[in-house]
């Protein structure tokens, strides 16, 4: 049975989002560079190979511990493109403005997304700005777009490369964005805040590729998860991915705030993280040079890729018993009873 | 959550039809489906329903729209009963009228002796709810112990929890003993939470209840006492909800036979079918942790059941 209406849960990233891509944008827009699913697309002008990605932004609050939405915006699509081993060339940034924003919220939005782009050296070139009136949105939208390049010589990261016997890394500790951002709209308060992670990865992903040339598949984990990229790459590879419960680095605060709401921490968002999937005979290499960069600190080896069962992400558990890691399957919803 | 029946979704869907409403309830509650629709879907429509993490934020939304009528769905064991009392208590304490709760609160320990008491089902323990335990106390099921000859064993929620509560059931059973373990020791007592008892005591009166897939059991529920009866949200319900057809989902869902353990997933026509995580009918394809969803999500000829 399909869905009639568009619900929360299609925008979450996790299994309504899947089918409401594939099954109606791809569907329509139908066309290789689109079907490769990367986060970026790769394109080809006969000389050079281009990397293009989109997003949009909508985040409540629009500022939260570690970040806003302009620092989001710019972050976000550096990170698509960082993830398919593209040097960010320039961006793109549309604002939809809500009738009534004062103009000093936007102006602290754009001077953050000027030091973001600053720290990875990339203009924003092209921008668009529409108003609509009171109530029409939640006070400020953001699109941005990006372009890079990728080396001619990089057999680009792509997530149906991951294979039997590689290694899966993490840069660092998961769920810090989403539980930053849910704990703050709610006010939910411990005893220290929860930082968002967000941050541009382009530095560390190209240290990553120095360390690591034939790496498999980069993603960045952000709505779904550890758990979403995963489920894709398995899928989109055929193979099976095994993760270690025990070994996948978590913030003893979001930990403590996910297990109050009943929410997976592998199913929550992540702003800063790369999951990166390597040949065993690289592993070591690239988990030292992320371990030495700052923002690789915490980087951890936390599974392995497997033959079969096909599609499928298992989690070894503490006690040594394995259950299956699915898709989310829509908006995270804190649970109470 | 997952035993609320759909008539009361339903009424509570009604509810938020009403001009000037707005629905507050716990997140878990958001897709469990009536009859026709969840909260996520009417949401999407455009009713008011907003997520609260406790009924005390909900006293505090309905205090700060006073010209608004704001109803609170009341869902859940002796675990959240206490709060959701409090919250009509402080309702009462500031005076306001705009704050509702639609009640739809269980017991735990009548639900077990209407299943120890059922002649088609032979259980022979039962690992009773920690969390719900910490409120009632682990003295609450001596007389489902002692009445029916079942051994009761109080458990928490960690993986060791459920093994070392396992452990003492069979232990018992060899034994032939049949009393009331306290697994759980470190967050239950014997008598549990006195307090958080007499909240509910102040604001709630025993009631007979429905159970999704289970039926009517005799003083499992609660409802809100007469004296607090400006804030019950069922005297704002006019009629019966429209297009309640609770009996043709009940045809292909076998959500009781399964509840009752006498049935499993994979025997019911509609599961992996009609009945998914995604599209639940019954609860225990509605709870994560339900039989059906675990089976669904667990099993490993997953693709058998989507083929």
């Amino acid at each position: 049975m399909k869905d009639e209406i568009i619900l929360l849960a299609h925008g979450a990233g996790g299994r309504k989002s899947a089918v409401l891509i594939h099954e109606l944008f791809c569907r329509h827009f139908d066309n290789p560079a689109l079907n490769a699913m990367g986060d970026s697309a790769l394109l080809s002008d006969g000389m050079r190979r281009l990397a293009f990605t989109t997003d949009s932004f909508v985040v409540d609050p629009l500022f939260f511990p570690g970040g806003n939405i302009g620092k989001l915006a710019v972050c976000g699509t550096v990170n698509d493109l960082a993830a398919v081993g593209a040097r960010p060339v320039a961006l793109s940034a549309s604002f939809i403005l809500e009738e009534g924003l004062p103009v000093e919220v936007l102006e602290r939005v754009v001077v953050s997304m000027r030091e973001a782009a600053r720290e990875v050296s990339i203009p924003v070139v092209a921008g668009d700005t529409k108003v609509v009136p009171r109530g029409s949105a939640d006070q400020m939208f953001i699109t941005t777009s990006g372009i890079g390049l990728v080396p001619e010589s990089l057999a680009a990261p792509a997530p149906d490369r991951a294979a039997p016997g590689d290694a899966v890394l993490i840069s660092g500790t998961i769920g810090d964005h989403g539980m930053a951002v849910m704990t703050c709209r709610e006010r939910i308060r411990f005893s220290s805040e929860i930082q968002s992670d967000c941050c541009p990865l382009h530095d560390l992903a190209a240290v990553i590729l120095d360390a690591g040339p034939n790496t498999h598949c980069m993603r960045d984990p952000t709505r779904g998860g550890l758990a979403a990229v995963l489920n894709e790459i398995a899928a989109q590879s055929g193979v099976c991915i095994e993760i270690e419960e025990a070994a996948v680095p978590i913030n003893e605060d979001v930990r403590v705030a996910c297990e109050l709401l009943g929410i997976d921490p592998l199913h929550v968002a992540n702003e800063g993280k790369l999951v990166v999937i390597v040949p065993p005979e690289e592993a070591d290499a690239v988990l030292g040079a992320m371990g030495s960069h700052p923002k690789g600190e915490g980087a951890a080896k936390i599974g392995m890729v497997q033959p079969e069962p096909v599609g499928r992400v298992h989690l070894r558990t503490g006690l040594g018993a394995c259950r299956i890691l699915d898709m989310p399957s829509g908006d995270l919803l804190p649970r109470i009873c | 959550m997952c035993v609320t029946p759909q008539r009361q979704i339903d009424q509570f869907i009604q509810l938020g039809g009403r001009p000037n409403t707005v629905l507050a309830t716990f997140g878990d509650m958001l897709r469990v489906p009536g009859s026709n629709s969840n909260l996520e879907v009417e949401r999407a429509k455009g009713a008011d329903v907003r997520i609260v993490y406790s009924p005390l934020d909900a006293v505090e939304l309905a205090c700060g729209m006073p010209e608004r009528e704001l109803i609170f769905f009341g869902i859940g064991f002796e675990t959240t009963a206490p709060a959701v009392a409090l919250s009509i208590l402080e309702a009462e304490r500031r005076g306001l009228r705009n704050y509702y709760v639609l009640c739809a609160h269980k017991l735990i320990p009548p639900a077990l002796a209407a299943l120890a008491s059922d002649p088609d089902i032979n259980i022979h323990g039962f690992i009773c709810p920690g969390h719900v335990s910490t409120i009632i106390g682990s003295r609450a099921y001596r007389t489902v112990a002692r009445d029916y000859g079942i051994p009761c064993v109080v458990a928490g929620f960690e993986p060791l929890d459920i093994l070392q509560a396992i452990y003492m059931l069979v232990d018992q059973v060899e034994q032939g003993r049949n009393q009331v373990e306290n697994q759980y020791s470190r967050a239950v007592s014997p008598d549990g939470n006195r307090g958080a008892m007499r909240c509910i005591d102040h604001a709630f009166q025993l009631a007979s209840s429905e159970w999704r897939g289970l039926g009517s059991i005799p003083a499992s529920g609660l409802h809100i006492r007469r004296e607090y009866r400006g804030f019950d949200a069922s005297i704002l319900v006019s009629e019966a909800p429209p297009n309640s057809d609770a009996e043709s989902v009940g045809n292909i869902c076998e959500c009781g036979a399964i509840l009752k353990g006498m049935k499993t997933p994979r025997e019911c026509r509609a599961f992996g079918t009609a009945c998914t995580p995604e599209r639940p009918i019954g609860a225990c394809m509605v709870s994560s942790e339900g039989a059906c969803a675990a089976e669904f999500k667990y099993s490993s000829h997953r693709e058998e059941v989507r083929a």
